[in-house]
């Protein structure tokens, strides 16, 4: 036993009838050892008396699974193609309108800088004449837009786990969301080769490969992975090609079980790490 | 062998069967205060049909992982005392928390029993009976995780599935390795095969060993 017998407890923090507390005491606590938890709620005096303990209990747990339940079947994998969209949507468009921004803002100011940081400046300024006031504003949504596209960011960071534990594991969560969105689902992401998985995002070059006007193309949008990205041009297509198969295994894994296989990822580890070691001899 | 108290055998159709009294949750049979227990669709409801001595005696303080939609739990918690439920998948725990908010002493979890550090802050020690209905690979590493929330003289009641193991293996042979791993951190009381009702599965009653 340990000096603060209840520090574990998921009512250590919580005041009674607080459901958004115990919630988030029920999601994300934990601890080793179970313990008498009815007996130090009363001791605690977090509960009268243990019928009162288990009445709270339950309307605790009811209302926390019930809420948890919730998130996790609307976290799906559509959720998550949405979200990646509508990310590189706003990335983009909020972009597009930074060099607007820098264009009218040079012309306005003396000290505009450009890109998404520029627009940030120029949407605090003081604006003193009518077309400062329009310029400024337009800087406003730049910002809003950008901001936007990080608050999907880290919802696809908190969701992409739910939905394809190995596959984040393994890619990150964005890369994991783009490849479930270029294969349209994680359902038929799982039923592709890990030749295709290898390429998707790069339909164009397979296309003018396939019509005879170029190279097949080594990698897709894994090569935002740091295993392609970080090894050199040389072993790219090897390590391309041992990810791709060990990704498409990952999306398999996600798919038709769920469960987190740590194999798989030392797998890949071990063989990048012998496809790099090309480049020492 | 005797069933636990809250437990019935009640004649409808002209058969009898097993029977609680609760509120019905799936659309199951009813004979007055009574819903009939169906072992066909409850692993544990078989292993009392088949009149395995699983100890229970009703009021008994339950953890129960692998609760689906309920159907089995809520039965449990017709009869026992505080039953915690641990359920993985979404979909069936929308169903058990259904199940659970007609029933005080019933706690729906959404929690991996492959983790009982996620759950321990909320599940109590000491409990009487530790029922496992997992389909996961790995079954008797949950059974050994979990001993931890029994008392010293509780029991396992685990209906081992041979397909979640190994689905080109003998069930026989894959029980024999169940057993064997189960045997580090349990004593082995019965075994019945639950083939009657449920294909290629193995119940199991068994006694924590002392640490």
């Amino acid at each position: 036993m340990t000096d603060e017998p209840t520090a574990s407890a998921w009512f250590q923090d919580v005041t009674p009838g607080d459901a958004d507390a115990a919630r988030d005491a029920i999601d994300d606590g934990g601890t080793t050892d179970p313990a008498d938890w009815p007996a130090r709620a009363v001791a605690s005096g977090f509960a009268a008396d243990e019928a009162t303990y288990y009445d709270r209990l339950h309307e605790a747990t009811v209302t926390a699974t019930r809420a948890a339940v919730r998130e996790r079947e609307r976290a799906d994998d559509q959720q998550l193609i949405h979200c990646i969209r509508a990310m590189d949507d706003a990335e983009r468009t909020a972009n597009e309108l930074a060099e607007r921004v820098a264009e009218w803002a040079g012309a306005l100011f003396d000290d505009a800088d450009t890109g998404v940081a520029g627009a940030r400046s120029v949407a605090e300024r003081d604006a003193e004449t009518a077309a400062e006031r329009r310029a400024v504003s337009l800087a406003e949504r730049v910002v809003d837009l950008a901001d936007e596209a990080d608050d999907l960011r880290a919802y696809i960071e908190r969701a992409a786990p739910a939905v394809a534990p190995n596959l984040c594991r393994m890619a990150g969560p964005v890369l994991a969301a783009r490849l479930i969105a270029l294969a349209g689902g994680l359902d038929t992401l799982a039923k592709k080769p890990s030749g295709t998985v290898q390429v998707l995002g790069a339909e164009d070059a397979l296309f003018a490969h396939l019509s005879g006007r170029a190279p097949s193309p080594k990698h897709g949008v894994i090569y935002t992975h740091d295993y392609v990205r970080n090894t050199r041009p040389a072993d790219r297509g090897s390590a391309a090609r041992a990810l791709a198969g060990k990704l498409t295994i990952a999306a398999r894994i996600d798919h038709y079980a769920g469960d987190i296989r740590p194999s798989v990822h030392e797998e890949l580890d071990e063989r990048i790490a012998t496809i790099r070691a090309r480049a020492d001899q | 062998m005797t069933l636990p108290e809250g437990v019935s055998r009640r004649r409808v159709d002209d058969r009898e069967r097993l029977a609680t009294r609760g509120e019905p949750v799936y659309g199951e049979p009813t004979d007055g205060p009574w819903r009939l227990w169906d072992a066909g669709r409850s692993k544990l409801g078989a292993m009392l049909e088949l009149g395995l001595d699983t100890g229970l005696t009703g009021g008994e303080g339950v953890l129960y992982l692998g609760a689906a939609s309920g159907t089995t739990v809520s039965h449990v918690a017709d009869f026992a005392g505080p039953t915690y439920a641990v359920e993985f998948a979404p979909r069936p725990a929308r169903d058990l928390v259904d199940v659970a908010a007609s029933r005080p002493n019933l706690f729906p979890l959404l929690k991996d029993a492959r983790r009982p550090e996620t759950y321990a802050h909320v599940v109590e020690s000491n409990l009487d009976v530790l029922i496992q209905d997992v389909a996961t690979r790995g079954q008797a590493r949950v059974a050994a995780r979990n001993r931890r929330f029994l008392a010293p003289d509780g029991r396992l009641l685990a209906a081992i599935k041979a397909r979640s193991e190994d689905v080109t293996r003998e069930p026989a042979a894959v029980f024999e390795d169940v057993l064997a791993t189960l045997r580090d951190r349990y004593e082995i009381l019965a075994t019945a095969r639950l083939d009657r009702y449920h294909d290629d599965h193995l119940a199991v009653v068994a006694r924590p060993l002392a640490e």
